[in-house]
This record gives structure tokens, sequence and C-alpha cells, in this order.
């Protein structure tokens, strides 16, 4: 596709005893949309921090466009963060803040104003340019702090969180805002969250992070489809989880003998050892429901817990005899089709294509 | 509601008498300042401006409050500059033994007044600088630094710690942040930190008397014309050295009060 940007060679990052980061290998393609998604404390911002050279790795190369970049001080690098916090320069002006970065670097001020103008308009922000930030609503500062970072025309613009403080129906117009933004500008975005819709709304590719490592690096869709281990499966979550014993090795598929059946899997490239332990994903929104057995390929007999409206979509949370729970995705008018109350006994099924096998970790 | 109107007027009473007591003693030094007879004794006398005028005819007292000047303004500077530095350290780093450094730089002014006097005379003298001005300048910046620090910390305690690391993300130097960013945040209590340090130092009086040598403050002053005998005169001087620090204790207030109301703001 494209030549990496930067590349973390075997990163470590230790605060004293406490191990954030055990071992980061990958790439950062140019002009790409890379977003990096874990539970709190899996190191995700520790990464975006060194990239940022405000924490050095313990072990380990960071290079950028081929530069090692590990003794590079943060002010000497050009990889301008938008902050959770903001971090707005509370005694100046809007534009004062977005000028910020151009006045530390030397530019003169007449070029300083117009180019902060320019920003603030495309941000839809002009008429904001002389407020004091304490006057100016979530929405408006958010816009001023990516104004603040982009009037330096990086490379690769790194984001912390940034949404997490607004409302709802702001976030997703920010996301827009951010998704055009890039493919306007072509620049790389390295995007931290702990959100998966914010992450798979936007990203091309996202990385999902556990204590400190990386489970799985693919796109939106490889990562929701065909996770890589359990790990990966349980934090996407909406995905049906069944574990079990390999009882029958085929060519290209698997029985997989569990307490609630038998279940037949693509094995695709997971090594599978009859009679070992081995788990398999179904994704919620792939699983079919019915009142009536449908008598043959991958089904379970299950009662109806409860319910959750997302919109159009319903999540219907069931169980079978055995304890094992079930998630089923689907519109809420498909739902109504079948009229079925709390308690309610009924058949779920899907296509063996559907199932995917994890990697035992 | 009528129980909490009494309960009102109660308390308001008892705050006019608080107020009362506290300054009372300073009115009546101003009331007498103007006063034509020698003696406090009521009845007053005429309405007089007789020692204000042997006040400002004694070249001794020009150069006492010359001299409280000087020492108020360098020590305001040198305090401030001194707690600046120290509040940033303790903002910005963790290091071993912390807290005995902290408690140490707050621990001059627990000491009693006497005995740092004392010290600060022995010592001084050992060093060979005592009885200068200066001598006053430096036992003052001790005496007063830890309340700039105290002042300044609290503000730098607001501080989104971020605010730093983002100047230095958008290509900002350690000297330029500390500049552009670090001592604007900072403003309100570094002019907050001076006025109330120079008023500190305007004030003090026992380790001025011990380290000052031929260079009396006004305080010092004031206590050496008591000495000899009863003179209104120190009525005139002690009303101008009260409405100077009352001055700067108000601007210092001004000061910290529209940063208070700022911080509420943002």
């Amino acid at each position: 596709m494209s030549k990496p940007l930067v590349v973390f060679d075997k990163i470590q990052k230790h605060f004293g005893t406490f191990v954030a980061v055990k071992e980061l290998d990958f790439e950062i393609r140019e002009g790409e949309f890379l977003a990096i998604m874990g539970p709190s404390g899996c190191g995700k911002t520790t990464t975006l921090r060194m990239l940022a050279g405000l924490e050095a790795p313990t072990q380990g190369d960071i290079r950028l466009n081929d530069r090692v970049m590990n003794d590079v001080a943060p002010h000497e690098r050009d990889t301008p963060l938008v902050w959770q916090s903001l971090a707005l320069f509370p005694f100046l002006t809007a534009r004062e803040n977005v000028e910020f970065g151009l006045k530390m670097r030397g530019v003169d001020k007449a070029e300083r104003k117009e180019r902060a103008l320019k920003w603030l308009d495309k941000m839809g922000i002009l008429e904001f340019a002389d407020r004091d930030i304490s006057t100016l609503s979530g929405g408006q500062k958010q816009r001023v702090a990516l104004a603040r970072s982009l009037v330096m025309e990086p490379q690769i613009l790194l984001l912390d969180e940034p949404l997490s403080a607004l409302d709802a129906h702001l976030v997703i117009r920010m996301q827009a805002v951010l998704t055009d933004l890039q493919r306007e500008l072509g620049i790389t975005f390295v995007y931290v969250t702990h959100s998966q819709s914010e992450a798979f709304a936007m990203a091309d590719r996202v990385i999902i992070m556990g204590k400190g490592e990386i489970a799985q690096i693919g796109s939106p869709k490889d990562i929701y489809r065909e996770p890589a281990n359990q790990f990966v499966a349980e934090f996407v979550g909406r995905n049906n989880i069944l574990s079990g014993k390999v009882a029958l090795l085929t060519n290209d598929t698997a029985h997989i003998a569990t307490p609630s059946g038998d279940f037949t899997v693509p094995t695709n490239e997971v090594r599978l050892i009859e009679g070992h332990n081995a788990s398999f994903v179904i994704s919620a929104d792939l699983v079919h429901i019915s009142l009536s057995d449908p008598n043959d390929g991958n089904k379970a007999q299950c009662k109806l817990i409860s319910e959750e409206f997302v919109g159009s979509m319903v999540t219907l949370f069931l169980e079978d005899a055995q304890g094992q729970e079930f998630k089923v995705q689907m519109q809420e008018r498909e739902l109504s089709k079948f009229d079925l109350k709390s308690g309610a006994e009924v058949w779920l099924s899907w296509d063996t294509a559907s199932a995917h096998v994890l990697n035992e970790s | 509601m009528k129980q909490s109107r009494s309960l009102n007027v109660i308390l308001g009473i008892y705050v006019v008498l608080v107020f009362a007591f506290v300054f009372a003693p300073i009115i009546f030094s101003m009331i007498f300042s103007f006063n034509s007879q020698r003696f406090p004794t009521i009845p007053l006398g005429e309405f007089s401006t007789e020692w204000y005028q042997k006040v400002l005819a004694d070249p001794d007292i020009w150069k006492a409050a010359r001299n409280s000047l000087i020492v108020s303004f360098s020590t305001a500077l040198i305090a401030t500059f001194l707690g600046f530095c120290t509040a940033y350290s303790d903002f910005r780093y963790n290091f071993r033994f912390k807290g005995p450094y902290l408690a140490l730089i707050l621990l001059p002014p627990t000491i009693p007044l006497i005995i740092m006097a004392l010290a600060m005379l022995a010592w001084l003298s050992k060093i060979g600088m005592s009885g200068q001005l200066y001598s006053i300048v430096i036992a003052h910046s001790v005496l007063t630094a830890p309340f700039a620090m105290a002042v300044i910390r609290l503000r730098l305690n607001q501080m989104d710690p971020d605010l730093e690391s983002a100047a230095w993300n958008l290509g900002g130097s350690e000297w330029q942040t500390m500049r552009h960013v670090i001592v604007p945040f900072c403003k309100p209590a570094i002019f907050s930190s001076l006025f109330l340090t120079a008023a500190v130092s305007f004030d003090e009086f026992a380790v001025s008397w011990f380290v000052s040598g031929l260079n009396s403050t006004l305080p010092v002053v004031v206590l050496e014309i008591v000495q000899g005998n009863i003179d209104p005169q120190v009525n005139a001087i002690g009303t101008f050295v009260f409405l100077i620090s009352m001055t700067l204790v108000v601007l210092a207030q001004v000061f910290f009060a529209s940063r208070q109301m700022k911080s509420i703001k943002t």
C-alpha cells in the first residue's frame, strides 16, 4: 500500500516495576487513519505519548521517516497532539491559542495571524477568534484544539481520546469532521480511544491493545468478524463465544463439542488438534432466530432473558439450558414479527461460515 | 423567616463588634494623630496637623521611610522570585525527600520572630553582612518567601498539568514554555505575592530592629521615638504605615480574588 511513516521496533516501557508496554512492534502507514483501542490501562495512551516524545521508551526504537526519535526532545518533533483535556491555554484567546505553535517556531506575526484565521475558518469558528477560551462551548473548544494542532501542518496528527468529554450528538458530528479532515488533508491520524464505535466508525486500521501488548491489528471489519483471540472477541462485544473440545477434524471444518451441543466451524488458518480445547465466535448479527426447530445445521434452543434497544436495532439476550449466554442483534421491525415475551423459547441457528475459530492464547 | 432575620441582626452586630475590636486601637491612633494635645486623653483637644508637620520636617523619618520602601520593594522581588522557583519545582518534579524539602521551605514563619531575629543577627555579623540595608532585605526575604511560595503554589495547583506538555508538543522549548505558559498562568498569583510580601516586610519590626544597625526602617524609628518619650508623632507615622500596608494587602487580595473568580468561571 504505502510506505511506513512510523515504525515501533520492539518498544518496551516500564514505570519503575510497572510494565506499561510489554512489547510493541508495528508500523503506521503514511496517510492512514489508525485507531489504537483498548481498555483503560492497556498502554494505549503511553504508546501515543512515546510517539510525541513525552515518554521515553525503556527499550526499542521509534522511527519517524526512518529517523530514530528516541532522543529527540518533544519540542523538536513535529507530532502535534490533541489532548483528552484539550489543554487549551486559558489566558489566551482562541486565535492566540491557534497561533501558539507558530509563535514558538518563530513565524512572524502577520503570517501567524493569517494562518490561524484560515484554520479557525476551516473549522467553522472564525467568529469566535477573539473570544476567551472560557467563553466557548465544548464543541467550539474541541475545534480550537484541532485548529491549534493542524495549523502546524504536520505529517502526522496524534489524538488522545479527544471526543470523550463531548455529548453523544456532538461526538457523531466531530467524527464526521475528523474523517473529512483526514481525507482532505491526507495526513496520518493516530487516534487513541477506548470507544469501539469511534474507532470502527473512523479508522482504516485498528490496533487492539490489552495489557501492554497488541492483541490484533486489522481493518474494523476484520476485527469485528474475525477476532484473533478471546480477549479481542470479548472486548469488541456483541459476540457469542462458545468453548469446547475439538471432536472431529475434516479438511476445512471442525466439529467442536460444547456443553450446548456440537457445532461445525470453518478451521480457517487456525491449527486445531483433536481432543484439545477450542473456542469460536459468531457475531450477534449473524445469528438467526426461529420459533420451530430448524432441524439441521448449527442450532441452540434458548430462553429469552431481556432485550436492549439502540435506535432501530435490538439486541436480544438469551440463555440455553446449560446457562450459555447468547446475543442476537436484529432489526426491530424483523423482531416484531415474532412477538416474543420474556422467557419465550426460541431456536437460534447460524451458517457454518459465520463462525470464526479463535487462537488459543 | 422572622427567626432567621433576628439571627441575621445578631450576626451582624457580632461582625461589627469583631471589626471594632480589631480596628479600634488603629482608629484611636489615627484620631489622636490629629489631636493638638500631647497626651492621648479624652476629651480631645483641637484638630491639628502639628504632628504631621513635625514628622514631615524630620529628616530621620524621611530617611527611615525611604529605607522602608527600598527594603520592602527589594524583598518583594526577591521573595516572589524564590517563592516562584520553589513552587514550580514542587509542581514539576518528584524527588526523594520532597516532603522534608517543602517542610523546610515553609518553616521560617513558624519560628518565633525574636529567635529568628537573633539568629539572623548572629549569622549576618559572623559573615560580615550585618548592619546594612541589604541585611534587612536578606532577612525579610527569608521570612516572606514562604508566603510567596504558598500563594504561587496554590495557583500552579489549579493548572492542567497537560498545559506544559502541550506547549512542548507545539514546539516550545522549556524556557519558551516557562515564559509563554507558566508565567502568564501564574501572573495574578505573582502580583498577589509581590504586594503581600511587600506589606509584610514594610510592617516588620523585630528582625529589622536587630539587623538594621543605623539604617532604621519606619517601625524601628517608631520604637526609638516611643522609648524616649510620649510623642504623638508616632500616631502620625502609624497612620501612614497602616495606610500603606492596608493598600498593599488590599491589592494582593484583589489579584487573589479576581483569580478565584476566573477559575470559577472556567
